[in-house]
């Protein structure tokens, strides 16, 4: 492969494939790697896909994209041992189009949109490791692949080689994780039919549902966990920081099968067939841990450049529009044939006046908050759970004196001083 | 039926093995003298690690490739690579 391209994309994920596709599409030369036997066969996510992201990069893309079901209800458990506090939104807007999001399985979508790509030109090899960058008088000038004379050449390289980013480090771009800025996250596909998914979640045709639930399904580590609903099947998974998982000493399938045989999510499941079980890193740093993105012959998209907002489960999204990005910068970069630092900084201008680094600077605080006090999931859930079963069990105390019992049993564990710290800081952290 | 233990769930998966680990604990010794608590055996998600009496056995062969190991090891004990072009685990769903 002597060639030279204009484009190197590393990765074939929806940051890579965007990229690809955006500049292939404005007649680019783009070549793309992908380590895995196809698009997908390494990418794991819990299954949530925003359509306003994607519909920038391909038009109406649900007339013909591999997708699950449109979401039109998420619920949010606050969920304890024996009970769990639910609020959510279900709204029949999000069933038509355009649609809000989308369940999907990542390895058939990824393929697809792949594929996209190659229709636009992209030159995608399969089974292929970036090695390293090349790099020449402080200029990446191509990538050194593990095939057989596997040097190949461009005027960029798009690092978009996901959460561990080997690349990124090799570049300097940013050092090791510790282990409290990745959520270590397991999920299983649950095959289940049509008509079961439909009655336990209340759902018709082509409707979906989305559970994400705080407490009890992570014992009370920071983390979350999530049901989603595709066609057939249910994705249930459940992620901790790497680091709340190593305190506590928690087997993470362990915690998986907690939650599957929690009294709240088991009915939900039964009946079903385990299909696929899956482990991923999720980059959950946020603002503080975003690397520099750009450099001279060379950008960072996506999940290599930390691009999640873990508080909405934004990620691919993120991935997506930082693709396209990227790739605007480099067509811009490529009409004054110039691809230093400098001039790529343009895709770090956007980035940055964008919604991505906006929502992420808001949340800056929030992971290091939670993970600091763990009282929030630790303590207040539960005492949330108490405190409505006590309101709404009817046992003949009025209820003004009800509240007054709810009142002093928060302020008598906790103080109240400690209470309105506790509330503050929460509110500070997300504001 | 859904699936009860880890060799259930790592029963579900495709993996195309490398005869080669990409996985490589640097020095057993260390596992054995400064860390007690071997964490990676506990929160490894495919229980890749198993501690051996002596040394750390490593079956990269089920590994998901997260790079948690590389990440929470206390000593930068593990170096972690990709598996070759085309190998290691195939993901077929999600």
């Amino acid at each position: 492969m002597p060639e030279k391209f204009d484009v190197i994309v590393v990765g074939a994920g929806p940051a890579g494939t965007s990229c690809a596709y955006t500049c292939a599409k404005n007649g680019l030369k783009v070549l793309q790697l992908e380590r895995g036997e196809y698009p997908g066969s390494k990418n794991v996510m819990g299954g949530v896909l925003y359509r306003k992201q994607m519909e920038e990069i391909i038009p109406e893309f649900w007339k013909e994209a591999p997708l699950e079901r449109p979401v039109i209800e998420q619920r949010f458990w606050m969920m304890d041992k024996e009970s769990t506090v639910s609020f959510g939104y279900k709204g029949l807007e999000w069933g038509k189009e355009p649609y809000n999001n989308f369940t999907v399985l990542r390895a058939p979508f990824d393929q697809w949109f792949a594929a996209k790509g190659v229709e636009q030109g992209v030159l995608l090899i399969n089974e292929t490791v970036a090695n390293e960058c090349i790099v020449e008088n402080g200029k990446v000038v191509g990538v050194r692949t593990d095939r057989p004379d596997g040097d190949v050449y461009a005027d960029v390289v798009v690092l978009a080689d996901g959460v561990n980013s080997l690349l990124g480090k090799q570049l300097g771009f940013h050092k090791e994780f510790r282990p409290d800025e990745v959520a270590l996250t397991v999920m299983e596909v649950i095959n289940l039919s049509k008509e079961k998914i439909n009655d336990r979640f209340n759902l018709e045709e082509n409707q979906g549902c989305t559970i994400e639930i705080f407490g009890d399904s992570t014992k009370g580590n920071l983390g979350t966990a999530f049901i989603y609903t595709n066609k057939e099947s249910i994705n249930i998974g459940v992620g901790t920081t790497l680091s709340s998982m190593i305190k506590a000493k928690l087997k993470p399938y362990d915690l998986l099968d907690y939650l599957k045989n929690h009294a709240m999510v088991k009915p939900l499941l039964a009946g079903g067939e385990s299909a696929e079980y899956l482990a991923h890193l999720i980059p959950e740093g946020g603002y503080h841990s975003v690397p520099k993105v750009a450099g001279n012959g060379v950008v960072v998209v996506g999940d290599a450049a930390q691009l999640v907002n873990a508080i909405h489960r934004e990620g691919s999204n993120m991935a997506m529009s930082s693709g396209k990005m990227a790739a605007e910068a480099i067509i811009r970069a490529k009409e004054r044939n110039d691809f230093s630092e400098a001039s790529l900084n343009s895709y770090r201008e956007a980035l940055y006046n964008s919604f991505i680094m906006k929502d992420l600077e808001k949340y800056k605080d929030a992971a290091h908050t939670f993970e600091h006090h763990p009282q929030y999931f630790k303590e207040y859930i539960p005492m949330m759970n108490q405190a409505m079963s006590k309101f709404f069990t009817v046992d003949g105390t009025p209820k003004r004196e009800k509240q007054k019992q709810i009142m002093r049993s928060v302020t008598g564990t906790k103080g109240t001083f400690k209470v309105i710290q506790d509330v503050y800081r929460a509110w500070k952290a997300v504001k | 039926m859904s699936t009860k233990t880890i060799e259930e769930k790592q029963y579900l998966l495709r993996f195309k093995c490398d005869t080669k680990s990409h996985l490589t604990v640097l020095d057993h010794d260390i596992c054995m003298t400064k860390c007690p608590d071997k964490i990676c055996t506990v929160f490894c998600p495919a229980e890749v690690y198993k501690w051996e009496g002596t040394r750390m056995q490593v079956g990269y062969e089920g590994c998901h490739e997260c790079g948690s190991c590389r990440i929470g090891c206390p000593y930068q004990n593990i170096k972690w690579e990709y598996p070759k072009g085309g190998h290691g685990i195939v993901f077929r769903l999600a």
